[in-house]
């Protein structure tokens, strides 16, 4: 009998060689004399265990890692087909420590099933979403959403249900769905992992917002530097299209929507919203002025929601299971769960889906489990480039969006990056400006110019001169970049600045002695 | 990867357009259009530029200006390989600054340049998506995870057969 064998296909697995490891296991399972099957699933987020192989046995599914391609051979001798004890044994995932205390929702499926199998998908419950949505009918659906309590998970956390609401009571006519899958914060790779492992779920949840807010057309605006979710996601919009999941005639309903693939080309700056509306229209990603907002004026001018990958993705199962299921987690303002993304200098990197709450202490010692490096974790950057930089005495603020905007920090799209004891921080607060320079869209002087001037600064610090007029230079432009950007790029620029300036002010101080 | 623009600026126009009739039931074709063009010539030549604003009804400083705002969009082919290196955040806290030097180094180039023998191109990436596993690189369509300067040597190596 065939013994059926899970290797990710997810771009962070392949990144560690689970391509070679899935050949390897069909090599030296047929010179064993053994029949295997290979299927390829999403990643479970436990990256320092990648390649994470995982093998149908009668007791489940028993998962060995990391599994490079030089330890197939020894894996497949010692009864890797049948579970068989190995120090890289792992057992099952959902019973392992790391996993089992998350609470997946959004990421349930991911790395557990096939991400083109349509059956497989339907099985565990999918598209239960689209056939409640049908049934209850736009109001009452954009309603749930509302009372789900789910805010964007972009990083601007705007309540996705008023978004929704706002668009469902434009006039009729043509209107949009589009998806913002953009993801270019460092630090962040939610959006991938879940396109690449679960794209069903983000097409369901368009799919419902399309039929929500009365629009028949989507498009997911993915950034080119995702092409493997690229291929996942055009395979899996064919395969709904072909069973009547997308198309003009849903579930049987007469409601008709259809969903396309548009590929960025490598510009931060279509990450903002109105950005990406230009670039949609195959234009130059300049920011547009806001109002009128895009729920009322979007693209090609008429009425479009604008929401980011895990946001879609999580619609599903709050129609499916009902808003109040939902919003039993989390605390306070921020509902439900958030798929935190451990990144940087950490021993144990990769995808935590909690209800909000846990704090960053919790995330990077209990998760996270240290620095890589073994050296004390000095500062955190939370939510891309332009989050702040939290230093370890502000590590037991939770992770939700009022603590840490309490803080002057943000939680963005739930990205953490840690940072060792050997983080030169005016070095990173240069960089902040540097990057800004360069994704600058170059429409408002604040942005364009600010950055710039800004890097010149702390470059100048850097080399000791003229210190503290430059850094009276670096303040000044940071009010004015916060205050009169027209958006967050320029505005949010100073926010890792000011925080390495206000948390680290050692780092810009002369450095003569020591080195 | 086929024959690009000729010296001079001109390119086979009938190519282009029938790249442009391709996607002629999309709205705001333009950026699609522009990758198509990419994939075909290896960049997408001047010559090209013209050629679209008259197909798509724009001016030519509109489809010059999307050319230019997007980092992707390149006006000479690249080397045999494009080697992107990612220099953001994450990949900075796991020795991704090493890397960058290292890579700049050995190749003789900075980033958004071409060997002399036109081997490799080297390009600076701000994020992969694949920070759980940093420092990362994408040589042509592989992506590698927790790249130390000894095994982007190996891969460049191994490309070539070359052993330094």
């Amino acid at each position: 009998m065939s013994v059926t064998v899970w290797v990710p296909r997810d771009a962070g697995a392949l990144a560690l060689g689970a391509e070679a490891t899935a050949k390897r296991l069909v090599a030296e399972a047929r010179a064993a004399g053994a029949e295997i099957k290979v299927r390829r699933n999403g990643s479970r987020g436990l990256y320092w265990l990648e390649p994470l192989v995982e093998v149908e046995c009668a007791e489940g599914r028993i998962a060995y890692g990391p599994v490079t391609e030089r330890d197939v051979p020894e894996l497949i001798a010692k009864g890797l087909l049948k579970g068989a004890a190995h120090p890289l044994r792992l057992g099952k995932i959902e019973e392992h420590p790391w996993f089992a205390s998350q609470q997946r929702l959004t990421f349930a499926r991911v790395g557990r099933i096939d991400p083109f199998d349509l059956v497989a998908y339907r099985a565990s419950g999918g598209y239960a979403g689209l056939a409640r949505a049908i049934e209850l009918g736009p109001d009452a659906t954009v309603n749930e959403v509302l009372e789900s309590g789910l805010r964007g998970r972009g990083g601007a956390a705007f309540p996705t249900g008023i978004k929704w609401q706002t668009v469902l009571r434009q006039p009729p006519g043509q209107k949009y769905i589009t998806c913002n899958a953009d993801e270019g914060d460092s630090g962040t790779y939610s959006d991938r992992m879940l396109m690449e492992g679960d794209p069903f779920s983000l097409i369901e949840g368009m799919t419902i917002a399309g039929v929500a807010v009365g629009a028949t057309k989507g498009y997911v605006y993915l950034r080119i530097e995702y092409p493997h979710a690229y291929k996942v996601l055009n395979g899996a919009i064919a395969a709904a299209r072909e069973a009547g999941l997308l198309g003009a005639d849903l579930l049987g309903s007469g409601k008709a929507f259809d969903l396309e693939v548009r590929l960025g080309a490598g510009a931060y700056i279509c990450g903002e919203e109105t950005s990406m509306l230009e670039s949609l229209e195959g234009r130059r990603g300049e920011i547009r002025v806001r109002p009128p907002l895009p729920a009322e004026k979007g693209l090609f001018g008429a009425p479009t929601v604008v929401n980011n990958v895990i946001t879609l993705a999580t619609v599903p199962t709050i129609l499916a299971n009902g808003a109040a299921a939902y919003k039993e987690y989390g605390q306070a303002k921020s509902r439900g769960t958030l798929p935190l993304q451990l990144a940087g200098n950490i021993r144990r990197g990769g995808l935590v889906e909690r209800a909000f709450g846990l704090t960053v202490r919790e995330l990077l010692e209990d998760y996270g489990g240290g620095s890589m490096s073994g050296r004390p974790i000095r500062a955190v950057q939370i939510g891309g480039p332009l989050g702040a930089y939290l230093p370890a005495s502000q590590f037991d603020t939770p992770l939700e969006y009022e603590a840490l905007s309490g803080l002057g920090a943000l939680l963005g799209h739930g990205g953490v990056v840690a940072f060792d004891d050997t983080v030169d921080m005016l070095e990173m607060a240069r960089y902040a400006m540097e990057f800004c320079a360069i994704e600058s869209c170059g429409k408002c002087t604040p942005c364009r110019i600010g950055s710039v001037r800004g890097a010149e600064a702390l470059a100048a610090v850097g080399r000791g001169e003229d210190r503290d007029r430059q850094l009276a230079l670096v303040e000044e432009l940071c009010d004015t970049m916060l205050n009169a950007s027209l958006c967050g790029l320029g505005g949010m620029t100073p926010f890792p600045v000011q925080s390495a300036m206000k948390h680290f002010p050692e780092d810009f101080r002369p450095r003569t002695r020591g080195g | 990867m086929s024959a690009v623009a000729t010296p001079g600026g001109q390119v086979d126009e009938s190519r282009i357009l029938a790249i442009v009739a391709r996607h002629r039931h999309q709205d705001g074709p333009l950026i699609e259009i522009l990758h198509d063009v990419q994939a075909s010539f290896g960049c997408v030549p001047p010559g090209a530029v013209p050629v679209l604003a008259r197909a798509l009804n724009l001016s030519r400083a509109e489809v010059h200006g999307v050319v230019t705002f997007y980092h992707h969009f390149r006006t000479r082919p690249p080397g045999r390989q494009v080697l992107q290196v990612c220099r953001a955040e994450s990949c900075q806290a796991a020795g991704g600054r090493a890397l960058e030097q290292h890579v700049q180094k050995r190749l003789g180039v900075g980033f958004g340049e071409t060997t002399p023998d036109g081997r490799v191109t080297l390009e600076a990436v701000y994020c992969l998506g694949l920070c759980a596993c940093s420092p990362a690189a994408k040589l042509d369509d592989e992506v590698h995870g927790r790249v130390t300067p000894e095994r982007l040597d190996a891969l460049l190596d191994a490309e070539t057969g070359v052993k330094s």
